[in-house]
């Protein structure tokens, strides 16, 4: 292990550079500042993703182990350090958030008109917070920063948000708090089992069965509600509808991974008795969340709301993939978050972009766009597929990974995630029908401009990274796969030991 | 017994300059900041006497007075708080036509009860710093007596004071009866046994009684709020800090030292105490729209966190909430400093509506009062989330695990009220704006409870370090 401060830590805080920086060369309120602000942060969020790439670069696939290890004391009378690593799980998460930003700021240039230099600190110390969060392998700077999060969050749908930004800004946070706390507990409890506050340590450590129930339990709080699962996602449409755009993305983009990296990282393999235990429950939610959120997305009328609802229902997908413990469901999980990660962000764009020009999410109030926003129409649909899922696209591999594992353990979850694609493919081609397709009637959409410059650079990429992740997966499959394998060996030996327990107890009697 | 007057130096020191400087006031120094400075120079003094005076347990004054880690600790956040109270009051003095020189030396006075307290070995001088502290705090809170509000506090506190002050006597009394000692040395030795008789638990319960009271946990917090809203807002600023810590402090070393070995037989009290505390803090404080009512609901809430601390009976315990007192004065100060940065048209302005639009009008305030805010919630990375967390770590070590729980569901709700003063900041519509500029002092103050609030994270141990030391000496008698 080494000591210090290194590429992880650098990733981490050199957002904060560019918070600094704002805060003390952008004075006053007047254009150049506004601009200054602007630009700062762009910039310091583009070097902030070309820093992460070498994480990439120099990512070590052949290994289990957590790679680029930082450790400086912090509080060290109670055995709390300040510790960072990324494993396979962890890497594109790292990646996606660094990704994700420069986009977000870039998507506001012009969207954002008060508050400027305020609405950019919140979004470089956001991003800080979602870094560190998925870098961190100790407990308590794990949740200082998982909960430091809601703090920009919260002002970033106050402030800059809709008509019932208030409520929605109450809702998100006090709904994350309140799972967020349970989990504060069983963190300590597992503090106090563990004698210390490392990740790395507690994965091996093994729990007690009824110890790992509560625990599970109080993690499940947290990650449920972060994730969302049915039926504590209802804070996710609200916040979702009132976010702005950028904030959306980040939503979507990044704070939903939140809780299934949890799942990931903490639940499924420090308590596998009690998440072997819990999976039925969590089969039962995921299918329903996946059936029922689908067909509520049916029936939304507001662009925003539909694809929120659509966010619950991926996310199923993903807590399916995880809780079968198999390598591809896994796998597809990881795989289908990242995905779900870029297409998302992209479809919000994509609603931001006409919202931007007629300030309405309501779909009726579309139509016919392929008329006078040829590109615009192009650019929506590749994410409208990747949604879908269709072969070629990102969103192909995952589900077909997460159902291929759901298959090997129970063929009905398999079965009613697999109408959850379907209702998919509704859900989202009828979204695109609405808005896109159709007699261009409406006079207000008679003088609507296609895609500007600004808007093109946001979405090359994100088509680019789509197109990539669905024919060539490997280049994301690869360094996830040794992390994933040894998360289901360790599971399975898991198993394996509390069959024998079983087997000897029955032998005893 | 001979008297050993070494350990109560800064004490005496303190005494005497408050008695100089009440006599300066009367025949000649008639200008109230000359003297308000001369008193911070005073606490800053006794600062310094008490940080030299080591930090090993001597007791003197025939047994009355004990000093040690534990007892430096809490008189150096007594001293600051009450200092920065006397700094934040001048401007605002000045203003409301109250810069008259005894109100910053009856501070002192109040001041030099609350170190009395800390440093108690005794029932008696338990009793008789508490009733320093007490009498000049009553007339503290009735200081601007031509107005019904003030001198209502001021009444009020008095005879709900004086009520309290007697339960302790009594308590005091019996405990005495039974035991045939006040030296809390001799009361750990005749408690020794862990099964006292009955007259000393009843005992205990009326002294506990008189003490939740002195900390304003429920259910003996129902002045809290009037005395706060009443009071003018320097002397809340210091009811809401210094005689907390100070009285805290108290119940600490009188459950931990002489009742030490009886933590079965107080342990539920507290517990219940703790709960309904963050209970009435939480959810009465939704409800409240002056900000000073808010902050006295805030403030029986943090003593729920703090007693849940000292339920635990430990020496983590006393830690966590040594580490949370210092946290909370650091917060409660800064908070007060923007309150009294509520300024319209000349008056002060107390509605938490009247906050609409601050973010528009001074931003950096409102950004130091909405990272205050944050961190009285609890969210990380902000200081406040450290202090409950070494509480609750405390208590879950202890096994109150269900403790915990309420406690942790308590500061949800709690989040709730301190969100809202966020969202009258930034998400409503600009109201009135406030007045410019500042007084100086109030923005140093503010800025500088919101550095020690953001930095904490980086460098918790210049905290807590100290603050183990001094719970160590607490126990290893």
């Amino acid at each position: 292990m080494s000591a210090g401060v290194g590429l992880l830590s650098i990733v981490t805080f050199l957002p904060l550079v560019g918070v600094l920086a704002i805060l003390l060369l952008c004075r006053g309120t007047d254009e150049d500042a506004i601009r200054n602000a602007r630009m700062a942060a762009l910039w310091t969020s583009l070097a902030t993703f070309v820093v992460s790439l070498f994480i990439w670069f120099r990512f070590d696939s052949g290994t289990a182990d957590f790679q680029f290890v930082e450790q400086v004391d912090w509080l060290p009378e109670f055995n709390i350090t300040y510790r960072m690593g990324v494993d396979g799980i962890s890497l594109f998460f790292v990646l996606l958030s660094t990704f994700l930003t420069p986009i977000c700021i870039l998507s506001s240039w012009t969207a954002i008109q008060i508050r400027v230099k305020e609405y950019m600190i919140a979004f470089l110390a956001l991003e800080t917070l979602m870094v560190g969060m998925f870098c961190a392998l100790d407990f308590v700077v794990f949740y200082v920063f998982f909960e430091g999060v809601l703090i920009p969050m919260f002002l970033i749908i106050g402030v800059w948000g809709g008509a019932r930004r208030i409520y929605a800004a109450f809702k998100f946070f006090l709904f994350t708090l309140l799972g967020s706390v349970l989990m504060l507990l069983a963190l300590l409890a597992v503090y106090l089992e563990v004698g210390n506050t490392s990740i790395v340590e507690a994965l091996v450590y093994s729990f007690a069965p009824d110890l790992q129930i509560w625990l599970w339990l109080a993690f499940f709080a947290s990650f449920a509600v972060k994730i969302p699962m049915w039926p504590v996602h209802t804070w996710l449409p609200d916040a979702h509808v009132e976010a702005p755009t950028a904030g959306s993305v980040i939503l979507a983009g990044v704070l939903l991974k939140m809780g299934g990296y949890g799942f990931l990282r903490f639940s499924l393999p420090m308590f596998p008795e009690a998440s072997e235990f819990f999976t039925p429950l969590i089969f039962v939610l995921s299918c329903v969340a996946v059936i029922y959120t689908s067909l509520v997305a049916l029936a939304q009328e507001d662009m925003k709301k539909l694809i929120a609802y659509s966010s619950v229902a991926h996310m199923g997908f993903v807590t399916i993939g995880i809780f079968t413990a198999t390598n591809q469901g896994i796998a597809g999980a990881i795989f289908q978050m990242l995905s779900h990660g870029i297409v998302s962000a992209a479809l919000f764009l994509c609603v931001g972009v006409v919202y931007d020009r007629l300030h309405t999410r309501d779909i009726a109030r579309y139509g016919g766009l392929v008329h006078r926003m040829p590109a615009y129409a192009a650019v929506f649909m590749v994410f409208t597929l990747a949604s879908v899922g269709l072969p070629g696209t990102s969103g192909f591999v995952g589900e077909f990974l997460v159902l291929l594992g759901a298959f090997e353990v129970n063929t009905w979850v398999c079965f009613l995630a697999a109408t959850g694609v379907i209702l998919g493919a509704a859900y989202m081609l009828y979204l695109y029908r609405r808005v896109i397709f159709g007699k261009l009637e409406r006079v207000e959409l008679q003088t609507m401009l296609d895609l500007n410059p600004r808007e093109i650079a946001v979405f090359a990429p994100l088509v680019l990274l789509v197109l990539w992740m669905g024919i060539y997966p490997s280049s994301f499959l690869d360094p996830i796969q040794m992390s994933v394998q040894n998360l289901v060996d360790q599971h399975q030996a898991a198993m394996h030991a509390m069959g024998e327990t079983a087997a000897v107890a029955a032998r005893g009697q | 017994m001979d008297m050993i007057y070494a350990p109560a130096v800064p004490e005496i020191v303190l005494a005497c300059l408050a008695m100089a400087l009440l006599m300066a006031g009367v025949f000649g120094l008639e200008r109230g900041r000359i003297v308000s400075w001369l008193c911070v120079v005073s606490l800053a003094i006794t600062l310094l006497l008490v940080l030299t005076g080591g930090t090993d347990r001597v007791v003197g004054l025939g047994g009355l007075f004990v000093t040690g880690a534990f007892a430096v600790y809490v008189k150096v956040l007594v001293l600051i708080g009450s200092a920065l109270a006397i700094v934040m009051s001048l401007t605002f003095n000045e203003r409301e036509a109250l810069d008259r020189f005894e109100f910053p030396i009856v501070i002192l006075f109040a001041t030099l009860g609350m170190l009395m307290m800390v440093s108690a070995n005794d029932l008696i001088a338990l009793y008789l710093g508490l009733e320093l502290q007490s009498l000049s705090l009553y007339v503290l809170a009735a200081f601007r007596r031509d107005t019904l509000r003030s001198s209502e506090a001021g009444l009020k506190y008095f005879v709900l004071g004086a009520l309290s002050s007697g339960m302790l006597l009594y308590g005091c009394s019996l405990i005495y009866g039974f035991l045939g000692a006040t030296g809390f040395d001799a009361i750990a030795a005749a408690v020794g046994g862990g099964d006292p008789s009955l007259g000393v638990v009843v005992g205990l319960v009326f002294l506990l009684a008189g003490l939740c009271f002195k900390v304003s946990a429920a259910p003996f917090h129902m002045w809290t709020p009037d005395v706060y809203e009443g009071a003018p807002t320097p002397v809340t600023a210091l009811f809401s800090v210094a005689p907390k810590i100070a009285a805290l402090a108290l119940f600490i070393r009188v459950l931990m030292e002489p009742f030490g070995d009886l933590t079965d037989k107080w342990q539920q009290i507290i517990v219940v105490v703790a709960i309904l505390s963050m209970a009435i803090g939480a959810f009465t404080a939704i409800v409240q729209e002056n900000i000073k009512r808010l902050m006295a609901y805030s403030s029986i809430g943090h003593v729920g966190y703090a007693l849940v601390g000292i339920a635990t009976g430990t020496e983590e315990g006393v830690r966590a909430v040594l580490i949370y007192l210092a946290i909370y004065l650091f917060m409660n100060v800064g908070v007060f400093a923007c309150i009294l940065a509520m300024r319209q048209k000349g008056s002060a302005v107390e509605n938490i509506s009247d906050l609409a639009g601050f973010s528009k009008s001074r931003p950096l305030v409102a950004g130091i009062f909405a990272a205050l805010m944050f961190s009285m919630a609890g969210i990380p990375p902000l200081a406040g989330f450290f202090g409950k967390f070494y509480v609750f770590m405390a208590a879950v070590n202890a096994g109150l695990v269900p403790l915990a729980v309420f406690g942790v569901l308590a500061s949800v709700v709690g989040c709730y009220y301190y969100l809202r003063i966020v969202k009258v900041m930034y998400f409503d519509e600009a109201g009135e704006d406030m007045d410019r500029p500042l007084p100086s002092e109030i923005g140093v103050v503010a800025g500088l409870s919101a550095v020690v609030v953001v930095l904490f994270v980086v460098v918790p141990w210049t905290i807590t370090d100290f603050a183990g030391g001094a719970a160590r000496t607490l126990f290893s008698g």
